[in-house]
């Protein structure tokens, strides 16, 4: 079995389980609980929120823990928004965001909100100076994503921090989903003020998400309750799977450092071999994000390909899993200015640290060797 | 020192066969449930048939379930949900005193955003009048919203009465059965609601998970936005290793809650009557004769809340106050407020044991004698 859709989801490491199990059998109390067995887990929170955030490198009091990282750009979207309306209420983001962020500005517009989806350069890629443009008196947010889903193109994040902090009156809000252990981010940048992780994207199990707030920030809720969370997130914590995730942050940051490299490597693999086909092309910049290698095939129905390497155990994607059903069309793509042989055609490949050698030339292989099979059927 | 745990109100250890049930499914069903390969689709599988048993659990067809964080998220959905959407046909919510944060924090929201919130009473037996509900009943009254059991008291409100004089009106029906579900038997059209809450953490699954059902034809707006998870009403990667958890709590209720039941009612009053045996002064809050198995509250004159949980906790003995807990002061009982008045003694005395898994004749006993020596102690 050969998993190249890391993107989509990604397998616990063991750790994380061991994890889940312990804290699931031996401390399974209500945090909120007063008594002794509650404060016990209340500790153990408290001991997981400093340690994100000493990984992290923020303060404790400066993270969120939600449901996943559909929860968490909500939560900083709709959060800043409602809470600093009287402000403004223009938002600038880009025409590539993932579905939450897109939709989660989409049902800010029927209140009255005025969003500004900036456009994207063939390589996915806003320029410091567009969101500088579009800056007017009553923006209160920039929410731009670190990391593409499904190109991997890498936004000038800092510059755009820089530029953001020179307005007081405006939040800037980094979706780090797809980045987090993979591209770094200084997330400490006294410029970015919000910043959505999830934890199944970082081998962590689904169900557990972390928004960084920086401190003074203040935002309003998206549910309300019992006021957990310093009341900005009400609910029962789901405690081991805070921890699983605490735990896959820190493995994952201990593979970014170490192995980085070999996804480099294996990304560049996986280029040099399809780009030599001339079927193929690659849409992901290479400058982009190392584990996301997007490819079209004009011609080739991405669901038939899909099938086709399935049942030679390979998994790989067409567009993002959150993505609209209705359409064959990569939305991102389309924002890249493509042309529709390729937006319609488009494939990603997502790495993971345990992704090796031999599973990225077999893949390769099995490619090349599927669009053979069925170019009698599409191929053109 | 051995605690013995009175607090399954508050949360339920996991039982071992619901972690045994999600184990496998984060080790090797961990693909994403929209993915359209091998790995999503048997993803997906697992969440159909969880959603398919829990829906038959309470009656219901599989997509009147929307997967939720858990049990605030769900009544936050149902609360905002049908209040956004129904605006323009009215602004008057009915709801109760003596509800949970959840639904009390949420109708306090609504009352910001400009709609109107009618708090009925409840009387000294905890249950709310249905003259009452009908007096209070407007042309614009778009939602009631009445929990099924509360939970400091384990009192059981008349829901199917509520849902018959609710019928002919153009009130949609919310009921959070978070204490409810696993403890009594529901049959959604029996009880004529249009939506109701579950939580899994409360039936021995995990935390991290619930559910909101919503009545086909009922439209709600969703809170949360993104990818078009749960028939676009709960964008979000699922949590496919906790449904499993909470199907498989489900499941263990379907085979074993009658059992449960009697046993817990018959450990609760094995709890009673030591401490009548003691010649302890004490007085059950709510009328018993409503109440579910699993809990009872008790007033203890002459005492004070923090001293008898400092006392009990001290003692091994795990018991709540079921009120919120302010920086190391505890508010009197909103609920207890409800039923008597603020001033009333029994507000600041009360104490919620709740019995489950953890518990058996031995500790129960023993909990008994320790919490009337303690009481003793106090008011001698």
């Amino acid at each position: 079995m050969i998993y190249l859709d890391n993107s989509a989801t990604t397998s616990p490491y063991k750790e994380v389980l061991d994890s889940f199990y312990k804290v699931s059998q031996g401390f399974f109390a209500n945090p909120s609980s007063i008594h002794y067995l509650g404060g016990e887990v209340e500790q153990l929170l408290t001991k997981a929120k400093e340690q994100a955030a000493s990984l992290l490198n923020v303060l404790p009091k400066e993270l969120i823990f939600t449901s996943g990282g559909t929860e968490s750009n909500n939560l900083a979207i709709k959060g800043i928004a409602l809470q600093h309306q009287n402000r403004g209420k223009h938002i600038i983001t880009t025409q590539i965001e993932h579905p939450s962020v897109l939709e989660a500005c989409r049902s800010l517009e029927q209140f009255g909100f005025d969003v500004t989806y900036l456009s994207v350069d063939i390589e996915g890629k806003v320029s410091p100076e567009q969101v500088k443009a579009a800056i007017r008196e009553d923006t209160i947010l920039i929410s731009i994503m670190h990391v593409n889903n499904e190109i991997g193109t890498i936004q000038p994040i800092e510059e755009i921090a820089a530029i953001s902090q020179q307005y007081p009156k405006l939040f800037f809000h980094v979706d780090h989903v797809q980045g987090l252990g993979k591209v770094p981010l200084h997330l400490a940048h006294e410029g970015i003020d919000l910043c959505s992780m999830s934890s199944h994207k970082i081998h962590g199990l689904k169900g557990t998400g972390l928004l960084y707030i920086k401190r003074g920030t203040s935002l309003y809720p998206l549910v309300h309750g019992g006021g957990q969370q310093e009341e900005i997130r009400p609910g029962t914590e789901n405690v081991s799977g805070i921890v699983a995730m605490v735990k896959a942050l820190r493995l994952t940051f201990d593979n970014q450092k170490n192995k980085i490299d070999e996804i480099s490597k294996l990304s560049r693999s996986i280029r040099e071999c399809l780009a030599a086909d001339s079927r193929i092309y690659i849409n992901s910049p290479k400058t982009g994000a190392p584990h996301i290698i997007n490819i079209s095939v004009p011609g080739y129905k991405p669901e038939v390909v899909i099938h086709a390497l399935g049942k030679k155990d390979i998994f790989i994607s067409t567009k993002s899993a959150c993505s609209s059903k209705h359409s064959d069309e990569s939305a991102v793509l389309a924002a890249c200015g493509l042309e529709q042989s390729r937006t319609m055609h488009g494939f990603r490949i997502s790495l993971s640290f345990y992704n090796t050698e031999e599973e990225i030339n077999q893949f390769c292989r099995t490619f090349l060797e599927v669009l053979d099979e069925l170019s009698d059927v599409m191929g053109r | 020192m051995k605690s013995i745990y009175l607090d399954h109100a508050a949360t339920t250890p996991m039982h071992p066969e619901v972690i045994q049930a999600m184990i496998p499914v984060m080790e090797g069903t961990f693909g994403n449930p929209s993915s359209i390969h091998h790995f999503g689709r048997q993803a997906r599988k697992l969440l159909d048939e969880a959603r398919h048993l829990i829906a038959n659990s309470i009656h219901a067809k599989e997509k009147e379930i929307v997967f939720t964080s858990g049990g605030t998220e769900a009544d936050n959905a149902a609360l905002i949900g049908i209040a956004k959407k129904n605006r323009h046909i009215g602004r008057h919510i009915i709801t109760t005193e003596a509800e949970h944060h959840a639904t009390l924090r949420t109708a306090e929201y609504l009352e910001k955003e400009g709609y109107d919130v009618t708090y009925l009473p409840v009387n000294e037996s905890g249950r709310i009048s249905i003259v009452d509900l009908q007096n209070s009943l407007r042309d614009d009254t778009i939602l009631v919203s009445i929990m099924y059991v509360n939970n400091e008291t384990g009192v059981i409100q008349p829901i199917e009465e509520i849902g018959a004089v609710l019928k002919e009106h153009q009130a949609y029906f919310h009921t959070d059965a978070v204490q409810a579900f696993g403890a009594l038997p529901i049959d959604v059209d029996a009880l004529g609601v249009d939506l109701l809450s579950a939580s899994a953490h409360k039936i021995y699954g995990p935390k991290g998970i619930g559910f909101l059902y919503i009545r086909d034809n009922v439209q709600i707006e969703a809170i949360q936005h993104g990818g078009e998870q749960e028939r676009k009403r709960r964008a979000g990667t699922e949590n496919t290793a906790a449904v499993v958890g909470f199907q498989k709590a489900v499941d263990l209720v379907k085979k074993e809650g009658q059992i449960r039941n009697k046993e817990y009612r018959a450990l609760k009053e094995l709890f009673i009557q030591t401490l009548k045996k003691r010649n302890i002064d004490f007085e059950i809050n709510g009328d018993e004769q409503f109440t579910v198995s699993s809990i009872v509250n008790i007033s203890f004159p002459g005492t004070n809340v923090e001293s008898l949980l400092t006392n009990f906790d001290l003692s091994g003995i795990a018991a709540s106050s079921g009120s919120a807990c302010t920086a190391g002061s505890i508010d009197p009982s909103h609920v207890l407020s409800a039923m008597y008045n603020r001033e009333d003694e029994r507000t600041k005395n009360s104490i919620r044991f709740s019995f489950g898994i953890a518990n058996n004749e031995e500790n129960v006993k023993e909990s008994a004698e320790q919490v009337a020596q303690i009481v003793k102690r106090l008011t001698s």
